[in-house]
């Protein structure tokens, strides 16, 4: 008799969470993301009351290792591991001393050798945590790995959405922006259209990405018809090399034809749902009475689900190391 | 030394077509091809049915690895001046010349411009009298159309053949993979595959200018394929490689981060795959070449972005070929003048056919011989190729050089 945990889909019992890390959305079946969003619902209760504490990974040890500047990010994973009672240690690697050759493994036997029980990552080229988890014995969990993926930025997202809205499959989700250098347009493509939404890409042509209709999306340059009807509007944060005149003329320019405006907002559903992934650029890709509406603004919503999401990450990637039955 | 070596019982790759007997090899050429008395001083070799071949001519290879040549068959190679120190003066031309002897002659192209900078002429005049069997561009593109209209004019009257690397520098910018669902996918920096034919049709423009004879060193895309075609048709002195990586895999192979399938120029997609599959049947291509660029894992264990391209395909060369035989899009006959007529005849090298007086560069091929590529068990200086555990069919099992039996 099997005694592995299991979770009714479509009728049969299956594996609730067969993986040993996260490193990314693909790979991952719609039950999966959904059985990470149910439990990251408990953390969202803990984390409003007023003693935020659980102690299952008391005795953990969670591994920060951001080989990219982040604040918002790493100090989401950090608040989850210490709510959860793991020993969190930071590890900020300068841009200029780790970055190439046998370096990136050898911190992974590195972090290995520490017994690390939880390794978080983030890097700016794509593949890098993929070439990390394959070297070590803990679960990884994936912060954002160039243009890659950053799969607790799409989970975040979705449960925020699922939460607003009471559902994403049916929904149209317009993602705007540089979907061209983004990892979390990209891991929100492949987790919102497993859910079941209408996903579109809106943006300059110079920052869509070839090919980006093969993921199950349509794509648009002209934003005022990306926007129509849509139940969610997902703005992606522009980098401040790229307004320079290398894809787009200027912020100015950028902000004129894709910014989002109340306005541009209009031409959405009347409840549409507005969200940025952080930090953003005010006056740029979304204006700040939008991002400050409290109504229609996600914002700070997502912030509040990234520490749940990423407690139920590391509760359940963690499971089997706990020995919780089954797992 | 052996003065004679007779080989028997073999089916001979002629450029006529597959004869049966022997080759009959003295003092380092062939003495006799088919039915022929065996003198009592001879060593032989009993080929067991197996193919006579020509040894190969691998053009536009990165590393000098004899071992690795040898399990291909590979008997001359024409080496790319893209060396620690570019292959820029006569005395480091004479040099690469000697590296491989004797197991592989090796005939260096030397380096066109400076540096190989892409600015200034090399001394090419030079170089030439020092043995460069033509000049090579290296692994970048000549983005300077001034430079590289000189280099031919130069070149051309010295009778050497330009190779030059076939991808728009600034199109392809900081690419590593040609756009498409798996880079897209992947989040990994791509270029569009019209790089290519971007920077042929500039070549063929400036061949049709000067005369100049250019070989681009592998040519991966339809529509740069259509150019050559037509520039043939027109008769235009051009010529054209491919590996057999671009033929047999496409951009999905990179699927995981492979590093070991980051080649340059880069896999394409599938409909590309499908037309380089074509211009070997039409003819369009000229030879085939492994490429060879052995990368240790500090070049390769890397994530994908910072790993740098090349594969090592000197010992799979042959059997990944072979699949197009067996497919049949080409007879045996042009299978072996891709990899060893057609680079004697572009580069004016010895050897590259089976023929009375000619050189007794030779390979012996089981055409049927099952085996498995594997990384870790290749003999070349690095085991990185995109085929690793690949079952493919046929084998060398002997390769003489000069008359003398080196495997």
């Amino acid at each position: 008799m099997s005694n592995s945990p299991t979770r009714p889909v479509d009728g049969r019992e299956v594996h609730p969470f067969p993986h040993r890390h996260l490193t990314g959305i693909a790979g991952l079946q719609p039950h999966e993301i959904a059985f990470l969003l149910d439990e990251a619902e408990q953390w969202v209760q803990l984390n409003r009351g007023t003693a935020k504490h659980d102690d299952r990974l008391a005795g953990l040890t969670l591994i920060n290792a951001f080989f990219e500047n982040s604040t918002r990010t790493l100090l989401s994973f950090e608040i989850a591991g210490k709510r959860l009672g793991a020993d969190v240690v930071n590890m900020a690697v300068a841009q200029s001393s780790v970055k190439k050759g046998e370096t990136l493994i050898d911190t992974a036997i590195t972090l290995n050798a520490m017994r690390a029980d939880m390794i978080v990552i983030r890097h700016e080229s794509s593949g890098a945590v993929q070439l990390i988890a394959d070297k070590v014995d803990c679960p990884v969990l994936n912060a954002g790995d160039g243009r890659h993926e950053h799969p607790t930025q799409a989970l975040l997202d979705a449960l925020t959405i699922r939460r607003r809205k009471g559902r994403i499959e049916g929904l149209i989700v317009a993602i705007c922006g540089d979907v061209l250098h983004s990892r979390v347009a990209r891991s929100n493509i492949l987790s919102l259209t497993a859910l079941g939404a209408e996903v579109r890409v809106v943006g300059p042509p110079t920052l869509l990405p070839p090919a980006i209709e093969r993921m199950g999306v349509t794509r648009f340059t002209d934003f005022d018809a990306g926007l129509d009807g849509a139940d969610v509007v997902m703005m992606l944060r522009l980098q401040r090399e790229r307004m320079a005149g290398g894809f787009v003329p200027s912020p100015r320019e950028y902000h004129a034809l894709y910014g989002l405006t109340y306005d541009r907002l209009a031409k959405a559903a009347p409840d549409a749902l507005v969200m940025h992934p952080g930090p953003m650029n005010r006056g740029v890709e979304i204006a700040s009475n939008v991002a400050d509406d409290l109504e229609r603004s996600a914002i700070t919503e997502q912030v509040e689900m990234g520490v749940a999401v990423r407690m139920a990450c590391l509760d359940v990637l963690t499971r089997a190391r706990r020995g919780v039955p089954g797992w | 030394m052996v003065s004679a070596l007779s080989i028997i019982n073999g089916r001979i790759v002629t450029p006529e077509g597959v004869i049966d007997g022997g080759v009959l090899v003295r003092d380092g050429r062939i003495a006799a091809i088919g039915a022929f008395d065996i003198p009592g001083d001879a060593e032989r070799i009993d080929a067991a049915g197996k193919l006579i071949a020509p040894g190969l001519i691998d053009v536009g290879i990165f590393a000098i690895d004899p071992p690795a040549f040898t399990a291909g068959g590979i008997t001359r190679a024409v080496l790319m001046p893209d060396r620690a120190q570019p292959i820029e003066t006569v005395a480091l031309v004479q040099h690469a010349a000697a590296a491989g002897k004797p197991r592989v002659w090796v005939h260096p192209l030397a380096a066109a411009t400076r540096g190989l900078a892409g600015v200034e002429l090399a001394e090419i005049g030079l170089m030439r009298e020092g043995g460069a069997c033509g000049v090579a561009t290296g692994r970048q593109w000549v983005a300077d159309s001034g430079v590289m209209h000189r280099l031919l004019s130069y070149a051309g009257a010295l009778n050497l053949r330009t190779v030059v690397h076939a991808e728009d520098a600034a199109l392809a910018g900081s690419a590593v993979m040609s756009d498409g669902e798996t880079a897209t996918r992947l989040g990994l920096a791509a270029a569009p595959a019209e790089a290519e034919a971007l920077a042929v049709a500039r070549d063929l423009l400036l061949v049709e200018a000067t005369g100049a004879p250019l070989h681009f060193r592998q040519v991966t895309t339809a529509r740069a394929l259509g150019l050559i075609r037509e520039a043939k048709r027109r008769g235009l002195p051009v010529s054209c490689g491919i590996t057999p990586a671009h033929l047999l895999l496409a951009d999905s192979a990179v699927t995981g981060f492979r590093t070991f399938a980051h080649l340059s120029p880069p896999l394409r997609g599938e409909s590309d795959r499908q037309a380089c599959l074509a211009a070997i049947a039409d003819g369009t291509i000229d030879l085939i070449c492994s490429g060879h660029d052995p990368q240790g894992p500090e070049a390769k264990r890397l994530p994908f972005g910072d790993s740098e391209p090349g594969m090592a395909g000197a010992e799979t060369l042959l059997a990944l070929s072979l699949t197009l035989v067996r497919d049949g899009l080409i007879g045996l006959e042009r299978l072996f003048d891709m990899l060893a007529g057609a680079p004697a005849r572009l580069f004016a090298l010895p050897g590259g056919l089976i023929e009375v007086d000619g050189e007794a560069d030779l390979t012996i091929v089981d055409p049927h011989a099952p085996w498995r590529i594997e990384s870790d068990k290749m003999v070349a200086m690095a085991g990185n190729t995109p085929f690793d555990g690949l079952p493919v069919q046929g084998r060398v099992v002997r390769t003489i050089k000069g008359g003398m039996p080196i495997l």
